[in-house]
C-alpha cells in the first residue's frame, strides 16, 4: 500500500495549516488525502492527521467514524456503494444488490478474496433519475440491469489484475 | 403545452457543462453588476423579501425573511454557506443544475453575500457529486479570474472568497448546525438552537445557510424584479419557477424547470410520460423522503408550498417519487424509514431509539407477523417522536409514516388479517 501522505502532501497541508484562523476545518480533506493515496484511514493514518492539525487522534476519530465514506477499516480496490433508498429501491434496487452478491459470492460488507471489491449498501447517491444506481470508488453507474454490472465487473477486474 | 420561461436551466444542455463563456453569452453576471452597481445591500434585501421566494432546500422559510435576522451591519467577519448536501432520497435537482451551469450557483452566492455582507462563503458539497466540484472548482477560478470573486468586485469595494467543501457522506449533514459542525471540522451533531447561525453560526459567526437552488434565483430576482418572479408561478400566493426532480414508477425521470404550481397531474403526465408499463397511479412523495404521501385524489393539487399543505404534505425539495398501483405502501414506508433510522446521528433517544422500533414493526407487519397490537404501536410510536426530537430528521421521518397512517391503514390491515403482503 502506498504511503498515507506524500512530503509534499504534508507540506502543502502544513502551509495551509500554518495560513488559516480554523486549521481544524481540513480533517476532512486530510481524512481524504489519506484515503485516496492508501485505499482507507488505519490507525497511523488517524494520528498522522491530528499530527498535522495539532488534534489528539480521538478528536480525529471521532470525526473520522462519523461519515460512512471514510473506510476505517479495510476495503477492496473498489468499494462498491449499492443505493437501497427509495428511487432505486422502486426500481430493482434490489435485485442489483442480490445480483453483485451473487456473482461476487460475498455478503454485503465483505470483501472479495481477490481483494478487488467490496459490497456497501449506501443512502441515496442523488441519482434518483438514473435508478437504480451503484458508485464504484467515486464514479456514479445508472441506471443499470444485471448485464451492466456484469459487464462493469469484468472492465474493472481486467483493470485491477492487469 | 405553454414554455416555461426558463431561469435556472436556460443554458441546460444534454451532456455538457456551460462555463464562464457559455454563461456570460446568455446574460450572466450582469445581475451581479446591477446590484453592486445600481443597489445597496439592505435593497437586495427588501427586494428578496418582496419576491416570496421561499428556501428549496425543503423547510420553505421565506428567504428574504430569514436574511432579515442577519446582522449585515455588524463588523468582523460574517458568513453565507451554500447547502449542497442534498441527499434525501428522490432529490437531485441540486446535482442537475451544477451538472448543467455552476456559474448560476456562484453569481447568486456573491449578490446574497454583498446584500448581506459576509465576506467569506463555503459551497458545503455532498461526497456523491464528485464531478459537481470539480464544476464548480473550474467555475471559481474562472469567476475570480475574471474579477467576479475577490478583492473589491468590479471595483465596487466589496470583497468576497468563495471555498469549497467536499463532504464524506451522512444525510445528517443537511441539518445546517450539523453541517456547520462538518464545515468547522467537528463532530457533525445538530447544535441547539437558539442561538441561530445569524447570531452565532460558523465558528460562532454570524452565518446563513442557503440551499443551491434558492441561490442560483437571486440574479433572476435582481434582474426581472419581485413581480415579475412572482408572476413566473400558477398560484395566486406562490412566486417563482421550480427544479421538479422526478423518479420511482413513471416512463421519464427527469428534472424539469417549471412554474410553481403546476398540478402534480400535468407534472407527471406531460413530463414524467405517465406511470410506467401502463400501470395506474397510487400514490407519491410530493418533495422528498421526508414529505407525507399523496393519492389519486390529490392528482390535480397544485405544486406550491400552501396548497400542499392544505393537502396533508409539504412541497419539500420539489423531488416527486412516484408509486404505481401494485405498490404496498408498508413497503415503501419501510424503506423510507430505514433510510431515516441508519442516517440518525444518534444524539437524542427519540429518533436514535424510536426510529429502529418504528423499522421493526413495520417489517414485522410487512412480513405478515403483526398484530393489531403492533397497529396501535405504530400509532403511539408516532406519537411519541412527532415534536420531541432535538432537530428535523426523525420529525422528517415521521412524515411517510403520517401519510401510510392516515391514507393506507387498511393496507396495513390487510396485512395483519391476511399473514401475508397482499401484494
Amino acid at each position: 500500500m502506498a504511503e498515507l501522505l506524500t512530503t509534499d502532501q504534508i507540506e502543502q497541508f502544513k502551509t495551509q495549516v500554518a495560513a488559516i484562523r480554523h486549521p481544524r476545518e481540513l480533517v476532512i480533506d486530510l481524512l481524504r488525502a489519506v484515503q485516496d493515496n492508501h485505499g482507507w484511514v488505519p490507525d497511523e493514518g488517524v494520528e498522522l492527521v491530528g499530527n498535522v492539525l495539532g488534534l489528539t487522534p480521538l478528536e480525529v476519530e471521532e470525526i473520522a467514524t462519523f461519515y460512512d465514506k471514510i473506510y476505517r477499516r479495510q476495503v477492496g480496490r473498489y468499494p462498491i456503494h449499492i443505493c437501497d433508498s427509495v428511487c432505486c429501491w422502486s426500481r430493482g434496487g434490489e435485485e442489483i444488490a442480490a445480483h453483485l452478491q451473487q456473482v461476487l459470492g460475498i455478503a454485503l460488507g465483505e470483501t472479495t478474496t481477490d481483494g478487488l471489491f467490496t459490497l456497501l449498501p449506501t443512502c441515496c447517491l442523488g441519482g434518483c433519475g438514473r435508478a437504480p444506481s451503484i458508485m464504484i470508488g467515486r464514479r456514479f453507474y445508472g441506471p443499470l440491469q444485471n448485464e451492466d454490472v456484469d459487464r462493469i465487473l469484468a472492465e474493472l477486474r481486467e483493470e485491477g489484475t492487469s | 403545452m405553454k414554455q416555461t420561461p426558463q431561469l435556472l436551466f436556460k443554458n441546460r444542455q444534454p451532456g455538457r457543462t456551460v462555463f464562464l463563456k457559455g454563461y456570460e453569452k446568455t446574460g450572466g453576471y450582469q445581475g451581479l453588476r446591477k446590484a453592486l452597481k445600481e443597489m445597496q445591500p439592505a435593497e437586495i434585501r427588501e427586494l428578496v423579501k418582496a419576491s416570496d421566494l421561499r428556501g428549496r432546500g425543503g423547510a420553505g422559510f421565506s428567504t428574504g425573511v430569514k436574511w432579515s435576522f442577519f446582522p449585515a451591519d455588524k463588523p468582523g467577519p460574517k458568513y453565507l454557506v451554500c447547502n449542497c448536501d442534498e441527499m434525501e432520497p428522490g432529490t437531485y435537482k441540486d446535482g442537475e443544475l451544477l451538472q448543467a451551469d455552476p456559474h448560476q450557483l456562484i453569481e447568486g452566492m456573491i449578490i446574497a453575500a454583498y446584500a448581506l455582507q459576509a465576506d467569506t462563503g463555503y459551497v458545503f458539497i455532498r461526497y456523491a457529486y464528485r464531478d459537481q466540484f470539480s464544476h464548480l472548482q473550474r467555475a471559481v477560478t474562472e469567476a475570480a479570474e475574471a474579477g467576479y470573486l475577490g478583492e473589491n468586485i468590479l471595483g465596487s469595494g466589496f470583497s468576497f472568497e468563495l471555498h469549497l467543501h467536499g463532504s464524506a457522506g451522512r444525510y445528517i449533514l443537511g441539518e445546517e448546525t450539523a453541517l456547520l459542525n462538518g464545515l468547522e471540522g467537528k463532530r457533525p451533531n445538530p447544535r441547539s438552537k437558539p442561538p441561530f447561525p445569524a447570531v452565532r453560526g460558523l465558528f460562532g459567526r454570524p452565518t446563513t445557510v442557503n440551499n443551491v437552488e434558492t441561490l442560483a434565483n437571486i440574479q433572476h430576482i435582481v434582474n426581472g424584479g419581485a413581480e415579475w418572479f412572482k408572476d413566473l408561478a400558477l398560484t395566486v400566493d406562490g412566486s417563482g419557477t421550480k427544479l421538479y426532480g422526478l423518479s420511482g414508477h413513471l416512463e421519464k425521470t427527469e428534472c424539469f424547470e417549471l412554474p410553481v404550481g403546476i398540478t402534480l397531474r400535468n407534472l407527471i403526465h406531460d413530463y414524467g410520460g405517465g406511470v410506467w408499463q401502463g400501470r395506474q397511479f397510487k400514490s407519491c412523495l410530493p418533495g422528498g423522503a421526508s414529505t407525507p404521501f399523496l393519492t389519486a385524489s390529490d392528482l390535480d393539487v397544485q405544486l406550491d408550498y400552501q396548497t400542499l399543505e392544505e393537502v396533508g404534505s409539504r412541497f419539500g425539495t420539489g423531488g416527486v417519487t412516484v408509486f404505481d398501483d401494485r405498490t404496498c405502501m408498508v413497503a415503501v414506508t419501510l424503506n423510507l424509514t430505514r433510510f431515516f433510522a441508519r442516517e440518525s446521528c444518534g444524539w437524542c433517544t427519540p429518533c436514535r431509539d424510536g426510529l429502529p422500533l418504528v423499522v421493526w414493526l413495520l417489517d414485522k407487519i410487512d412480513k405478515g407477523e403483526g398484530t393489531m397490537d403492533d397497529l396501535q404501536m405504530l400509532k403511539d410510536q408516532y406519537r411519541n417522536i412527532s415534536g420531541n426530537s432535538f432537530c428535523a430528521l426523525a420529525e422528517g421521518a415521521m412524515g411517510p409514516v403520517d401519510g401510510l397512517l392516515r391514507h393506507f391503514e387498511q393496507e396495513i390491515v390487510d396485512h395483519i388479517q391476511k399473514g401475508h403482503c397482499p401484494f
